[in-house]
């Protein structure tokens, strides 16, 4: 219940915190919402020297639509996203996502760059994050570089986020034409996370399916895009023979597959087919 | 580190380490006991309070997280004697026995009734997913929420 | 005597809330003594292993620690953690209340640190070094009473704790006699209690008046005290427990723990008042667990359904020590293998056996769900063997209404009781018969249905002393102050179950003032005289019956020296509605009125003691039987095994009710925690002890949405063994539900051959049961 003791500074711009974080190096660790680093380090399960806490720092959290940009700042909270207006017109995957993490108190603290960076693999955001092609912007004191969400997530625990970087933005390219989307999840009993999480992302031509983004997690130890799912439906009707045989590969893109007490590897991996099928069924419906 | 944190309207100053979690700041250091703690994974919610009018789990946010802001505790919840419509309900539809929970219990509902006015069943029962209550079953909880949203929606 | 029931038998909100709702009550952890020291224990991360050296050095150096203590420094101090469970053969180990030597589970306490606050505390815990040499561990409970298994207690033998028969009847004719034979092996998974607030204790010792007050946490503030006495070698009359807000027990905390003994041993080290807070993992790992059972149920039936025999073949797994009642439980299910039905021969062999895991002891129900659970899923499986309704089935063996008192060939004799009755009206309230052709419809469409009937009986009330291990009677006294105040001292210690209301509901109505006027006060043992406390669902039928009776008392006594001031004799006045009322004049005298006479005591009569009060110690003839029927309708997801609980109903039967408010929350918490048996939890282990489950991100406590809305009703068979007629409902709802929805499941899923699946029904297992 109760963390060790560590040192905290509270930056007030990302350029005081990527100074931080240049400073302190792997003996430090970003604080955003909390919501992962709080509850293990109560747990000692992390003891971390310096934190620095990107809380304070105003103009990380926002959600802007820039022409085909969603630009949503790394300390937006998940709550803040599951409510927007901009964000249930532009991308409802979003708000569905965001409103399934956690429960309302997490909601309200949880950020999305935190899960992000997390990289849990039982998070739900990185499965909309694959499927929305969102891209992150990471800052450090050599400068900026963006990461394509389909090149992010490493392994668990894992992503490509450099000791010293700093994820600032989260930018979601917006559809030219209105998309229909889904996120289903199969919370775990106990904690509410995924055991399974299927993103969908539907671009459709009338009866025709255009193009489709999946992302997946809960399954594998890092949350995946479902490519061969998505290149099995593009250009189909979606018709429920053709859906079917295209969920059957929705466990074909995963790195490997875990298993635990609440749900063993061949019944995720079961499940990651019957809700793929499902969540694209769903998006179909809202077209 | 020194910070100001005003809980239930009273500003307090306290010079505290930066590990100490709000919880602890309101239990231990400001003496308002009303917040409990009931685990240590952010799950069973008894520690819920609002912070700048947000629910949140105290247990999960660091005091030095809280500088400056707004807290509201149970035991701020009630004016000047009179019961919350949230209150109310649970005394009037039992919506405790043991009373452990009860605190976070209240706070997160009338956090969810300050999104959703007029919550359907399903509503309630998904919207207090952050909170555990073992002696209840919860119905009586629901019955509780649905009397304070008709209250307030009455007045 | 005679009264209006002004407050008896009405939906009173409870007195208890007012402080509850706003935060404003006192659990342990809200008691503030100014220098309070707060101690931190080690605890083993192995399930077994020999302790070769302990290094505390570091930790007593830390800043803020003023002591560190390993099992050296109590051994010869305190005593053992103590059993009261007493069987033929029971082999006790030894439970030092820190580890000495060896530790036996994970989460065994190692080492105390006390320090100035708890997060000194918390640091210098990790600079203990404890140098372990592992252990092979017993984890699995049938393996462990093998003869080639390790030997936990080496000074014990083996890990046979005890073996235990109980039934009676001629149980091989039967089966000789029987049509068929239908045999179930069934396992009551290992479950954990899970109060919200976890158990915490506070000790402040006075060294001029060599008193120790402990606050804690506990369901038996009075035994407590005699036991923490004990291990201390201390007065029991100068150790005060006071047992402020309890946040929950479901029988976790009608025990005597380590921490208990050790912090009362440390506050008369240190000088200082000590705390001890326990946290949801040490919960997890060192509150006790319950049921726990893996056995073979067997029974002998005729063809037309008629029950003969029943065999039931168990391994209790304990853990590894006895907390206060570990052996007992298993015996509680001994007693309740008959169910509702008439079945002449009943057997039952129990092997309880020590394993490297948490002690085992009562949770919620404590023995009875087991029993309740293997009869009902039996009955179903019988049912669908003989292809008969399950109702029907249950029908042909009620025992029936006019067949009471009963005894059954556990021995026990059930009180009242209306089986037929209860389930009439569950059946009613669902439609049973439209369900049964929904259900046949859903199955023609590919849709998976179940309903599941679970008619139960269980014993509670607990109980007659000479079947209890520490006395089964209850204390009350009523006292009426000089201002009409009434002050009522209770033994039992509620903690959720309302009695502060439901007891001045009582006491109103029979002295005929104001409900308000009446204070209940419990849980302090200075104040209040010797009680047995809560659990077995005895509060109201147990301790509302001592109530009744001191309440008598005290209007006997009012009644004399309301005949001594009226002139009359005590024959000819009649005390109703708060008023002695017939003498010849016509005047009267309220309560109040006699109270103030009795204390200024002017004019009373020659024999009669000053003052206004009365104490009765209620001994209970028999047990209590609440019954009742549960149904559950069910239908599953055939491609991902989800459940979906389509009604929920539950008539019970719990005989009159004082509060039905509180009868409702009570049923209401019951069906919920049974219903987290059946479908959600479990305390999993793995092959070396490890604890899977050790947080609640992995034992699933239900939450609103995991739960149905619950259709209650109720049938009413006062019982005659106390005088208010209430039999207990604290674990009726647990008892009855956990079978109901287990068998709406299997029902569901006799379609695909399926017989049978152990608790909790995870989704997975019933995907794999409809897909292989
Ligand atoms: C009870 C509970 C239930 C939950 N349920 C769910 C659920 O159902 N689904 C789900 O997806 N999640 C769930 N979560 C996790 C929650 O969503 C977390 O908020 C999230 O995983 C982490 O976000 P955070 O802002 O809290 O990050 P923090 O905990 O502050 O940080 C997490 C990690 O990311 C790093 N980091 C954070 N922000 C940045 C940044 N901008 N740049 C670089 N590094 C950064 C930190 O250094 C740390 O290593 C749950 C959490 C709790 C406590
Ligand atoms: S104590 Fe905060 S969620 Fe349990
Ligand atoms: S009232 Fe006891 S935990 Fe909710």
């Amino acid at each position: 219940m109760i963390p060790a003791n560590f040192d905290y500074h509270t930056p007030k711009t990302v350029a005081e915190a990527i100074g931080l974080l240049a400073e302190h190096g792997e003996d430090c660790k970003v604080l955003a919402g909390g919501h992962s680093l709080i509850p293990a380090m109560k747990l000692r399960l992390t003891q971390i020297p310096v934190l620095v806490d990107i809380g304070r720092i105003s103009d990380l959290s926002h959600i802007k639509v820039d022409g085909s940009t969603i630009r949503i700042g790394a300390m937006t909270t998940h709550g803040a996203i599951a409510a927007s207006a901009d964000i249930k017109q532009h991308c409802p995957l979003l708000a569905e996502c965001g409103a399934q993490v956690g429960d309302q108190q997490v909601r309200n603290r949880g950020t999305f760059g935190g899960s992000l960076v997390h990289a849990d693999p039982a998070a739900d955001w990185p499965a909309a994050a694959l499927a929305l092609n969102a891209e992150l912007v990471l800052q450090s004191a050599s400068g900026e570089r963006v990461v394509k969400a389909s090149d992010f997530f490493v392994d668990m625990l894992t992503t490509d986020v450099q000791p010293g970087e700093l994820l600032t933005e989260i930018r979601i390219p917006v559809p030219a034409q209105p998309m229909a989307s889904a996120y289903l999840k199969v919370p775990q009993a106990a904690s509410g996370f995924a055991i399974v999480g299927v993103a969908v992302q539907l671009e459709m031509d009338g009866s025709t399916c255009k193009a489709v983004g999946i992302g997946i997690t809960g399954l594998a130890p890092k949350a995946y895009r479902a490519t061969a799912v998505e290149a099995a439906l593009a250009g189909t009707t979606l018709d429920d023979a053709t859906l079917s045989a295209a969920a059957a590969k929705a466990d074909a893109d995963a790195s490997d597959a875990m298993g635990d007490i609440h749900a063993s590897e061949d019944y995720r991996r079961h499940l990651t087919r019957v809700y793929a099928k499902r969540a694209v069924q769903t998006a179909a419906g809202r077209v | 580190m020194k910070i100001n944190v005003t809980i239930n309207g009273q500003a307090h100053e306290a010079d505290v380490e930066p590990r100490l979690l709000l919880v602890h700041l309101i239990r231990d250091v400001v003496g308002l006991t009303g917040t409990h703690v009931g685990c240590e994974t952010s799950i069973c919610g008894a520690c819920t309070v609002h912070l700048n009018g947000r629910a949140v789990k105290s247990c999960t946010v660091l005091a030095v997280q809280a500088n400056g802001a707004e807290v509201t505790t149970i035991e701020g919840l009630a004016n000047n004697g009179q019961l919350h419509a949230v209150q109310e309900g649970f005394w009037e539809c039992h919506g405790l026995q043991c009373g452990y929970c009860t605190p976070g219990m209240i706070m997160a509902s009338c956090a969810l009734l300050k999104d959703n006015p007029n919550p359907s069943e399903g509503e309630i029962r998904h919207g207090l997913e952050g909170n555990l209550c073992r002696c209840t079953g919860y119905q009586n909880i629901v019955e509780s929420v649905k009397y304070a949203a008709n209250k307030l929606q009455g007045a | 005597m005679s009264f209006l029931a002004k407050y008896m038998g009405q939906r009173v909100k409870r007195t208890e809330d007012p402080r509850l709702i706003q935060g404003i009550g006192h659990y342990v952890d809200d008691i503030k003594l100014a220098d309070t020291l707060h101690v931190v224990i080690l605890r083993s991360q192995y399930a077994h292993a020999r302790i070769n050296s302990i290094d505390t050095s570091a930790a007593k150096a830390a800043p803020g620690v003023v002591a560190v203590y390993t099992g050296e420094d109590v051994a010869g101090k305190v005593g053992n953690v103590p059993c009261a469970g007493a069987l033929p053969g029971l082999k006790v180990p030894k439970m030092p209340v820190l580890a000495q030597g060896k530790v036996f589970f994970v989460g065994h306490p190692v080492a105390a640190v006390v320090a100035t606050d708890k997060y000194k505390a918390r640091d210098a815990a990790d600079l203990i070094e404890v140098d372990y040499d592992p252990l092979d561990v017993v984890s699995d409970g049938e393996a462990a009473a093998k003869p080639d298994s390790p030997v936990i207690h080496e000074d014990l033998g083996d890990n046979i704790a005890f073996q235990h028969s109980a039934g009676s009847g001629d149980v091989d004719a039967a089966f000789a006699a029987a049509d068929r034979i239908v045999t179930q092996r069934l396992n009551h998974q290992r479950l954990a209690p899970i109060s919200i607030e976890p158990r915490g204790v506070l000790a402040q010792y006075f060294r001029g008046e060599e008193q120790l007050n402990l606050w804690s946490s506990t369901q038996i503030p009075h035994l407590l005290r005699t036991q923490v006495a004990i291990m201390l070698g201390m007065a029991e009359n100068k150790l005060r427990v006071i047992t402020p807000e309890v946040g929950g027990g479901f029988g976790c905390k009608l025990n005597v723990y380590a921490e208990e003994a050790l912090l009362g041993w440390i506050a008369m080290k240190v000088g200082k008042p000590v705390k001890w807070i326990e946290g949801r993992r040490e919960n997890l790992q060192c509150t006790i667990h319950g049921r726990s059972q893996v056995g073979t149920v067997e029974v002998a039936v005729k063809n037309d359904g008629t029950l003969l025999g029943l065999k039931y073949n168990v391994t209790a797994d304990l853990g590894a020590y006895h907390q206060l009642l570990t052996p007992a439980i298993p015996t509680l299910t001994g007693l309740m293998l008959a169910g509702c039905y008439k079945i002449p021969a009943i057997q039952m062999n129990c092997t309880g056996v020590f394993t490297n895991k948490m002690a085992t002891d009562a949770y919620r129900g404590a023995g009875r769900p087991e029993a309740t659970y293997l009869v009902e899923r039996i009955m179903d499986r019988v049912a669908q063997e003989l292809n008969m309704d399950p109702i029907e089935l249950r029908q042909k063996n009620f025992i029936q209404a006019n067949e009471f008192p009963y005894t059954t060939a556990c021995g026990v004799t059930y009180d009242s009781g209306d089986y037929e009755a209860a389930l009439a009206k569950a059946m009613e309230l669902v439609d049973y018969k439209k369900l049964r052709e929904e259900q046949s419809a859903a199955r023609a469409a590919g849709r998976v249905m179940g309903i599941g009937v679970s008619t139960y009986v269980e014993i509670c009330g607990m109980g007659p002393s000479g079947a209890m291990p520490a006395g089964g009677w209850e204390s009350a006294t009523v006292r009426v102050e000089p201002t009409g105040k009434v002050t009522v001292l209770t033994g039992i210690s509620p903690h959720g179950q309302g009695e502060e209301t439901s007891f001045a509901q009582i006491v109103g109505d029979m002295l005929g003032i104001d409900m308000n006027d009446v204070l209940v006060i419990h849980g302090d043992t200075s104040i209040v005289q010797y009680g047995i406390g809560t659990f077995g669902s005895r509060g109201l039928a147990v301790g509302g019956a001592a109530l009744v009776c001191a309440t008598e008392k005290v209007v006997k006594k009012a009644k004399a020296l309301a005949a001594h001031l009226l002139g009359t004799g005590a024959d000819s006045l009649s005390f109703e509605n708060g008023k002695f009322v017939g003498a010849p004049d016509d005047r009267t005298l309220t309560i109040q009125e006699v109270a103030l006479a009795a204390h200024t005591a002017a004019s009373i009569p020659e024999d009669f003691e000053p003052g206004l009060s009365a104490q009765h110690f209620f001994e209970p003839k028999n047990f209590t039987y609440p019954s009742g029927t549960h149904i559950c309708v069910v239908e599953l997801d055939k491609d991902t095994g989800d459940i979906d609980i389509k009604r929920y109903v539950a008539v019970d039967d719990c005989g009159n009710q004082i509060n039905p408010l509180i009868v409702q929350g009570q049923v209401h918490g019951g069906i919920a925690q049974g219903l987290a048996q059946a479908l959600y939890e479990e305390v999993v282990y793995d092959e070396n002890g490890q604890l899977i489950t050790g947080e609640l991100m992995d034992y699933a406590v239900p939450k609103a949405f995991q739960v149905p809305h619950y259709e209650l009703d109720h049938a009413v068979t006062p019982t005659p063994v106390n005088p208010l007629g209430a039999k207990g409902v604290g674990e009726a709802g647990t008892i009855g539900s956990t079978p109901s929805i287990a068998n709406a499941v299997l029902d569901a899923l006799a379609p695909f051959g399926v017989q049978h699946i152990d608790l909790p029904l995870r989704p997975e297992k019933l995907w794999r049961a409809m897909n292989s």
